[in-house]
């Protein structure tokens, strides 16, 4: 049943591949749906529809059971995550010092609104509450990295910052 | 068994050790109202507006889940009680479309008869309205997620009892909503069709698709010439909506009132039932005799015919090719009848009554065409007739009794069993047995394939032929374990009956509904009721084989020739198709 092309050529596991492997590890756990469902995002990146359904197959429970769990729990997603998340405070002391209208900021620069991602895959804008850095308010976290007492003129050279990264990489 | 002492309301109860509050109220004879709880399917506090004050408990305590304990004590009817039951309504209401004059459900609506209950003048509270867009997509059930309480019978029914799964809780907060995954429509996903959800649902958030309106039409087409057929379950339960207890057969009171419709015949599907059985049983002993594939499966139920499809496709060999009772119905009723009868088969418009939501979807199959017609044109639910009995102004209780029209009206015991688990096998049983062995049934009653047990098996002596091996299923989830067991090895059978619905189509998903507040206060299962009064009217019934039905011989005699014949074979059998149950994954293969 499971998707060969991927495996056949010996370049990377397949998202199927890494289901099984996920699922099989924890063969027989009461409870274990949302470990398995952490772990299979953490290697396939996000949980789109035949994610969600091919785990339900292999768990042997309905896709309606996996999907309510993925739908509720905000840690989960179903779209594909940009290469660099843009989590943006918006705790009380960030908030208070202006978050709100950075946030608005990178919304107008990247073309997209809070939850979304861009469509070349670069960046995806997240909001999120306090990250237990408001001495550096307001704050920003890019994947691992802190970017702290922003203002509104920090958002494009943030943004450059990350596409030349990307564009160096390429390179 | 361990008995538990408490008190409630000032009132000692002793009940066994287990038992919930609201279980020990109702022995008590005190009224706790209740919304999401079901007897036996729904068990999860979510509405709390069975909420009590429990003495040493801490705030109010739902008492459909809180267990009783030695000493405890209950107040069911306190202002405290009286305040957090209207306060948890009226946040209902507060986000509950105000069209109850309209909706489906008026006066029938376990939300509203709340609401009246509890005293509930105005609605304290305002905010925003849910808007999620209704789901008309199939041609059996309706979803309206507006008028959804979140209450989640629906969601244990289809995921429990039927272990399909078709429902679930999506979302978080003022998002949730009742649905399947993604928010699909329910004819994208493995929804069976069977009503189970349909018929659980307090509020007008489930229904089945209405085709009262076409048939109404057709009747005030002076063209067009109505054939109406009804299925055996329907008069064990119809009665129910025109106030009869459970377990009332109204058979021909409910002719009388069809007729009184305006239609040109009623005829019955208890004389396709034993048509069926004719072809169904030459079938099985044609398989059992030269090596086919066992076991043979019945096809009748078309949600199960449905799941088989989707979940199991393994075992479509094994559904016998015979179409349901409906649909030999539905072939016959444009062409033996009106050849018979010298009425162009253009001008007829059939209509079946049935216990089922799926039989709207049967219908509608691109197989169910043979008669070179769409064979059946609507179907009604028990719940539809009974609507537009009302609608014509009829009075159903004092209706003379009245017979069927002929030829299609003569039917057997056989037949009107049918409508209960273990029916169909022990319908067969009758037949095949006296077919094969030329002998005369001494004992009619199978008992072993009856009652409401989940999987029923028996050994029948079938000389010369041998034991044979029978097993009975009802309700999904009973499938799926017969099944699993089948695919496993662990069981061998060469005969096996599924129904769909728990009790088979006395519980179909298009019958009255037994609101949770009945539920509770039946001291009998209402499946029992039904299934009771099937048996006894099977009893009293002159003919009770199928292959003795006089009306089924001069069918074969002046049209069909012989079971499974050319003429069967064209417009009595079909055959099935795999499908995908999420047709996601049927789409990932490269």
């Amino acid at each position: 049943m499971s998707c060969q092309c991927q495996g056949k050529t010996g370049e990377k596991e397949s998202k199927y591949e890494i289901i099984d492997r996920v699922v099989d590890k924890y063969q027989g756990q009461e409870g274990s749906m949302i470990p398995v469902l952490h772990e299979v995002q953490q290697a396939v990146g996000y949980l789109p529809e035949d994610v969600q359904a091919y785990v339900a197959e292999k768990m042997g429970v309905p896709l309606s059971e996996v999907y309510g769990v993925v739908s509720f729990y905000a840690l989960f997603t179903t779209e594909p995550i940009g290469k660099y998340k843009i989590s943006i405070c918006l705790g009380t002391a960030c908030y208070v010092k202006g978050s709100g209208r950075i946030l608005e900021e990178f919304e107008k620069k990247l073309g997209i609104k809070v939850g979304e991602t861009t469509k070349d895959g670069l960046f995806t804008l997240e909001a999120c509450r306090c990250l237990g850095a408001c001495g550096l308010a307001p704050v920003l976290v890019v994947n691992e990295n802190v970017h702290g007492r922003l203002k509104i003129t920090d958002v494009p050279d943030i943004i450059e910052k990350y596409r030349a990264m990307s564009r160096e990489e390429a390179s | 068994m361990e008995m538990v002492n408490l008190t409630i309301d000032g009132q000692e109860v002793q009940v066994p050790k287990g038992s919930t509050v609201l279980e020990a109220a109702q022995k008590a004879g005190i009224d706790i109202p209740t919304l999401c709880h079901l007897k036996d399917i729904n068990k999860i506090g979510a509405c709390r507006v069975c909420v009590v004050e429990i003495e040493k408990a801490r705030g109010l305590q739902p008492s459909c889940t809180y267990p009783v304990t030695e000493g405890m004590v209950v107040r069911t009817n306190t202002a405290m009680v009286r305040e957090a039951r209207k306060a948890v309504v009226e946040l209902i209401l507060s986000n509950h479309p105000m069209e109850c004059l309209t909706c489906s459900r008026s006066t029938d609506c376990e939300l509203q008869a709340l609401a009246k209950k509890l005293g509930i003048k105005e609605i304290r509270f305002q905010g925003e309205n849910s808007n999620f867009p209704m789901d008309t997509s199939n041609p059996a059930i309706v979803r309206d997620p507006n008028k959804c309480i979140l209450c989640r019978r629906c969601v244990a029914v289809c995921n429990e009892v039927q272990g399909v799964g078709a429902l679930g809780l999506n979302e978080r907060g003022f998002n949730s909503i009742v649905a399947p995954a993604f928010q699909h429509p329910l004819s994208e996903v493995n929804c069976v069709y069977c009503g189970q959800c349909v018929n659980v649902c307090p509020v007008g958030a489930l229904k089945e698709k209405d085709e009262m309106q076409k048939v109404w039409e057709a009747i005030n087409d002076p063209e067009k010439h109505v054939v109406v057929q009804t299925a055996p379950a329907v008069r064990a339960a119809l009665g129910e909506e025109f106030g009869l207890p459970i377990g009332t057969i109204v058979t021909k009171k409910m002719v009388a009132a069809i007729r009184r419709l305006g239609i040109d015949k009623i005829f019955d599907t208890d004389f396709t039932a034993d048509l069926t059985i004719m072809e169904e049983g030459n079938e099985f002993l044609h398989r059992l005799q030269n090596g086919g594939k066992l076991p043979l499966m019945t096809s009748c139920s078309p949600g199960w015919v449905k799941y088989c499809e989707q979940h199991y496709p393994e075992f479509l060999d094994n559904l016998s090719t015979a179409k349901s009772p409906q649909q030999m119905f539905g072939a016959l009723a444009k062409t033996y009848y009106p050849e018979k009868c010298g009425i162009d088969p253009a001008k007829i418009f059939s209509v079946s009554v049935m216990p089922c939501t799926a039989k709207k979807y049967e219908r509608q199959r691109p197989e169910m065409m043979d008669s070179g017609f769409v064979d059946v044109d609507a179907v009604l639910t028990t719940r539809e007739l009974a609507a537009m009995i009302k609608e014509a102004g009829i009075d159903f209780n004092s209706l003379p009794e009245e017979d069927y029209d002929l030829p299609m009206g003569i039917s057997t015991g056989a037949a009107l069993i049918f409508g209960v688990t273990g029916g169909v096998m022990e319908a067969a049983l009758r037949t095949v047995y006296e077919v094969v062995t030329g002998k005369t049934l001494e004992k009619l009653d199978f008992v072993e394939v009856r009652g409401l047990e989940g999987i029923k098996e028996a050994t029948v002596d079938v000389p010369p032929v041998g034991a044979v091996k029978v097993a009975v299923a009802h309700g999904l989830g009973n499938a799926k374990k017969l099944l699993e067991r089948i695919k496993k090895g662990e069981a061998e059978y060469h005969f096996v009956e599924i129904m769909a619905c728990p009790g088979g189509c006395i519980g179909g998903g298009g019958q009255p509904r037994v609101t949770g507040p009945e539920r509770m206060s039946l001291e009998d299962n209402y499946l029992d009721l039904r299934t009771q009064a099937v048996y006894n009217e099977d009893k009293s019934m002159e003919l009770r084989k199928s292959h003795e039905n006089p009306a089924i011989k001069t069918l074969y005699e002046e049209y069909l020739v012989k079971p499974l014949g050319e003429k069967s074979h064209h417009l009595l059998h079909t055959h099935y198709q795999a499908k995908p149950k999420y047709q996601v994954l049927a789409e990932k293969e490269c």
